[in-house]
């Protein structure tokens, strides 16, 4: 069917619908912002669409599926790209039989995440194609461009957008729906199976890959000159290309659609076509250091431009080379725990007890804000449960024993299980306290399903992880499921009790999302109404 | 150069329904035949934070953002966060605010957001007919009649000032 009616979509609802139409034959993921309405738009279309535990498996069941001739999509945010490094590097030596996008959602300013790296290194680093789009209709073309790379030359492909792509809403005009080709399995163990003596000519293939891909993106990328004025040339990429072209509407401009590998010779000539040659690129200097380490000419932004996101006036003033201080933009009210939220009960307790506790994140990362100001630390998905016991081996006894670590139900399955069997492994000799707030849902990123809920990602229901039972596996000694928001007192006294002996201790504060239980009302009567 | 860009940003509180004015916004301009993008930040918004969100329409649109000082319309759906939002509007740019919607007007209080967007349609050269389907079609329909209204209350009190 050909579909060429024009439509307003976020950048996440245009890959989605790309992938739909270019033939996604299953799409995997794990939640998080920017990224999550990509998987949950797919599915809405009909696509096959799941979240996994955490990011690595989501990576690892979609590089699965691509080392059959299928085409598979893995979505993630920044960060999560971290947790599926491993398989990421390796992949790149493996290849795929099919196609295999990676969309890495990136967050400059942090939005909602805990930092802002810029994963065009991992690009650089892994040895991985990676696409960058500018806006609705690009994260679209290029989601189909990403699968034809990718089949083409066997090897994953990363789709980099950030949040200004995903969140904004522009035009896109979708193509007809492609045919994917039947999905099949050949063996091919020295290219899959990576021991040193395999590995060591998979690593000469993928720069021989690399090479090639360079030449193409230098012929047929995906890049845009735009001639103006010789004074003042620009080369930029993703959502700062539109910003640089208000900024700047009389100067020349190369737009960089592939960011890696870079098409150096088209940059050169660009840069000495131009009398000044300005790098405008969000967060890292990737693009100008990747320049000058090639000998080209070029001028990068000030220091102060790293941090947070670019826009129309900030690419003014880096073109004016002002670094005189910036306007703070407002950031307003701050966000809290909702009214009524269990986990408001959970810390008012641990602050009353004057705990040390070790966080992790989710909505309750916000009880680190008054009034409740009962968090000490906030690192990354999981380390609640690793930290907490780093701090229990150290610190003088009655110390150790105010040390709590609290973790929300889907980012203990994320990577929390680890940490629980670490605390069965190296019991610090005080024991230790840890807490799961299960509000049976993803919270955070919108309420999202995982496997302590019971159900898929389209709401049907699956095998459900009980968190207790794991605690019981492992050997602790105490097993606690309660809810404090019917007798305070009565949890208070328990985490008293737990704190004083030195001994293993899980307590489950079980009581549903306020939010997440609205959701589940709505999605069970459609469920009903469909039977 | 391409024809004069119209610029609106909307401000409120999480669960005011900023998004859905910004989407319909949008989406009218959409209906329109012009160029449009929309920007937004989620996230947090769920929880109570302070949301915005950018709507740029016009012949051809560049960044999805609207550069601070360079709002023609500033909608704000919450009286408290008119003052710090104030300085993205440009030198005689128009701010409408909840002030303008008289006590007791709406039958629903949540309708707020379709009602400042009427009193922004009153601004706007684009057919009613469009701004009243593009909010029946972002809404349940048991809500249409009370948001039509609201839309209506708004954009009589616009046109009233």
């Amino acid at each position: 069917m050909v579909d060429t009616k024009r439509m307003l979509l976020s950048g996440n609802e245009a890959v989605a619908l790309a992938a739909r139409d270019v033939g996604i034959a299953l799409g995997t993921g794990y939640p998080g912002t920017p990224s999550t309405e990509i998987l949950e738009e797919f599915a809405k279309l009909g696509g096959q669409a799941q979240w996994a535990p955490n990011e690595k498996v989501a990576y690892e069941v979609a590089l699965g599926a691509a080392f059959a001739t299928a085409r598979a999509m893995v979505t993630m945010k920044h960060v999560g790209l971290n947790v599926a490094a491993d398989p990421l590097f390796t992949s790149t030596y493996t290849g795929v039989g099919g196609a295999f996008v990676v969309v890495s959602a990136d967050d400059p300013g942090m939005a909602s995440s805990q930092n802002e790296q810029d994963n065009r290194h991992y690009a650089r680093a892994a040895g991985i194609p990676t696409l960058e789009p500018s806006d609705s209709q690009e994260a679209y073309d290029m989601t189909f461009l990403a699968v034809e790379l990718s089949e083409r030359w066997r090897i994953p492909v990363m789709l980099r957008v950030t949040t200004r792509i995903c969140h904004s809403r522009t035009i896109v005009t979708p193509r007809s729906r492609a045919e994917p080709p039947p999905v099949a399995f050949q063996h091919d163990r020295p290219g899959r199976v990576m021991i040193p003596s395999n590995a060591r000519p998979a690593h000469r293939r993928l720069r021989a890959k690399l090479a090639e891909i360079k030449e193409w993106n230098e012929n047929e990328g995906p890049n845009r000159r735009v001639d103006g004025e010789k004074s003042l040339g620009i080369i930029t990429s993703g959502v700062s290309f539109v910003h640089a072209r208000e900024a700047a509407p009389e100067a020349s401009v190369l737009k960089i659609g592939m960011c890696y590998p870079l098409p150096m010779e088209t940059l050169r000539r660009f840069a000495q076509s131009v009398d000044r040659c300005v790098v405008i690129e969000e967060g890292d200097p990737y693009l100008v250091e990747s320049l000058r380490a090639e000998g080209i000419k070029v001028e990068g932004k000030a220091e102060c431009f790293r941090f947070n996101e670019l826009n129309v006036n900030r690419i003014r003033r880096i073109l004016a080379g002002e670094t005189t201080e910036e306007i703070k933009p407002f950031r307003g009210k701050p966000p809290q725990l909702c009214q009524g939220c269990p986990h408001r009960t959970v810390f008012e307790v641990l602050g009353k007890l004057d705990c040390i506790v070790t966080g992790d994140i989710g909505c309750y990362t916000l009880a680190v804000l008054p009034p409740f100001e009962a968090m000490d630390s906030c690192v990354c998905m999981g380390a609640s449960v690793g930290t907490g016991l780093g701090l229990r081996h150290v610190l003088p006894e009655d110390e150790a024993r105010r040390v709590v670590s609290v973790i929300g139900d889907s980012t203990l399955v994320h990577s929390g299980i680890t940490g629980m069997v670490e605390m069965m492994y190296n019991p610090p000799a005080t024991g230790h306290v840890l807490i799961i707030l299960d509000n049976g849902t993803t919270a955070m990123t919108g309420l999202q399903e995982h496997p302590g809920t019971g159900r898929r990602l389209n709401y049907e229901p699956t095998g459900k992880l009980a968190y207790e039972d794991l605690a019981r596996i492992l050997g602790f000694k105490h097993v606690d499921i309660c809810d404090p928001t019917k007798d305070i007192e009565g949890f208070e006294r328990l985490v008293r009790e737990r704190l004083a002996d030195d001994e293993l201790t899980l307590i489950v504060v079980r009581r549903p999302c306020l939010l997440g239980a609205r959701k589940a009302k709505k999605m069970q009567l459609a469920s009903e109404g469909s039977e | 150069m391409a024809s004069k860009v119209t610029n609106v940003v909307f401000a409120g509180l999480g669960g005011q329904g900023v998004l859905k004015a910004s989407d319909i916004m949008s989406e009218t301009a959409f209906k329109a035949g012009l160029d449009v993008k929309k920007s937004e930040v989620h996230g947090m918004s769920q929880r109570g934070g302070s949301v915005t969100s950018d709507v740029r329409f016009g012949q051809e649109v560049l960044s999805p953002m609207v550069p601070a000082g360079e709002a023609d319309y500033l909608v704000v759906l919450e009286a408290v966060e008119v003052d710090h939002n104030r300085g993205l509007l440009r030198e005689g740019g128009v701010l409408i605010e909840p002030s303008l919607i008289g006590e007791g007007v709406l039958r629903n209080p949540k309708s707020l957001n379709v009602a400042l967007l009427g009193a922004l349609s009153a601004h706007l050269d684009i057919d009613e007919e469009v701004w009243l389907s593009t909010v029946r079609d972002n809404l349940p329909v048991k809500l249409h009649d009370v948001n039509v209204q609201a839309f209506a209350a708004g954009r009589a009190a616009a046109k009233a000032v």
